[in-house]
């Protein structure tokens, strides 16, 4: 079983608590009835889906209820780091190449 | 008007509150599981600014510090989020009413009858909590009044670890027959 850290309840815990919530860092336009359609199916539809590093919201459904985002390996299910919901994306990652 | 109010007292007298499982008990060689009594209990939502008002007109102050709980008086405070927290009270209070004298944000809701409460007792009773909970539950990972909403099977619960071999597992009503029955069936195993 993965262990994830929680960044609300400090700690690592189960992943049975856990519960994916998309991709991270999907911003919402401020005016969102004045998009095109084309750049709103890019906002709604369109996901990176990378082989690698993905950046995505988890919720901590069965502990502290909280939503937080999470740095994780796509190909190793590795998580990287996890860090509060509107921290910004995290610049270095740790153990990351040059 | 004062017959039908006489009349309405009298058939309020055959209304009798039945607890879910009420009485239900198991006891296996170094585990002993067992519905706990009803007790008063609400959801509680409040932000930083309000804590300290909160906690007065409890009588017990609001844990801050994840997975813990603070008991005093028979009224337990459990944390469960980082403004979020569960009220037990076993002495017959209601936090109800004493929420509602507290002018500063926040969000109190009664769920007193939305849970009951199985306690896990005995030797065994980390084991058999363990069959259906992923939690490290060493005393140094979940000491004595450590406390977490958690999952049990396929059932959300409030674990609550009231001494190093006691824990208390609060449930929504509607899972309760799953929950005691999965600790039941955990607890004949732990004894193995
Ligand atoms: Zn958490």
């Amino acid at each position: 079983m993965l262990l994830i850290r929680c960044p609300y309840c400090e700690e690592e815990r189960p992943e049975l608590e856990f519960r994916n919530a998309g991709e991270a860092h999907v911003v919402r336009s401020a005016n969102i009835a004045g998009e095109s359609d084309d750049d709103f199916e890019k906002f709604f539809f369109i996901r990176a889906n990378p082989k690698g590093v993905i950046y995505e919201r988890w919720r901590h459904i069965h502990g502290c209820a909280r939503f937080f985002n999470a740095v994780r390996d796509t190909v190793t299910d590795k998580f990287v780091m996890t860090y509060k919901a509107g921290e910004p994306k995290p610049a270095k990652l740790p153990g990351a190449a040059k | 008007m004062a017959k039908a109010a006489a009349k309405t007292k009298a058939a309020s007298a055959s209304v009798e509150r039945r607890p879910a499982l009420a009485g239900r008990a198991l006891s296996a060689p170094g585990v002993k599981v067992e519905m706990l009594p009803p007790a008063e209990r609400i959801s509680l939502r409040a932000p930083q600014a309000s804590i300290a008002a909160l906690s007065k007109a409890l009588g017990v102050t609001l844990p801050a510090k994840p997975k813990t709980s603070a008991t005093k008086d028979g009224r337990t405070a459990l944390w469960l989020g980082p403004d979020e927290w569960l009220i037990i009270d076993e002495a017959g209070n209601d936090p109800l009413a004493d929420c509602a004298k507290v002018t500063a944000l926040h969000s109190a809701v009664g769920i007193s009858h939305r849970n009951v409460a199985i306690s896990v007792t005995g030797p065994a009773a980390a084991m058999t909590v363990n069959s259906g909970c992923p939690q490290d539950l060493s005393l140094e990972a979940f000491p004595v009044g450590a406390a977490s909403r958690t999952i049990l099977g396929k059932s959300e619960i409030v674990l609550l670890r009231t001494a190093a071999d006691s824990f208390r597992v609060e449930c929504w009503r509607s899972f309760s027959d799953y929950v005691f029955t999965l600790l039941s069936e955990a607890a004949s195993d732990a004894a193995n």
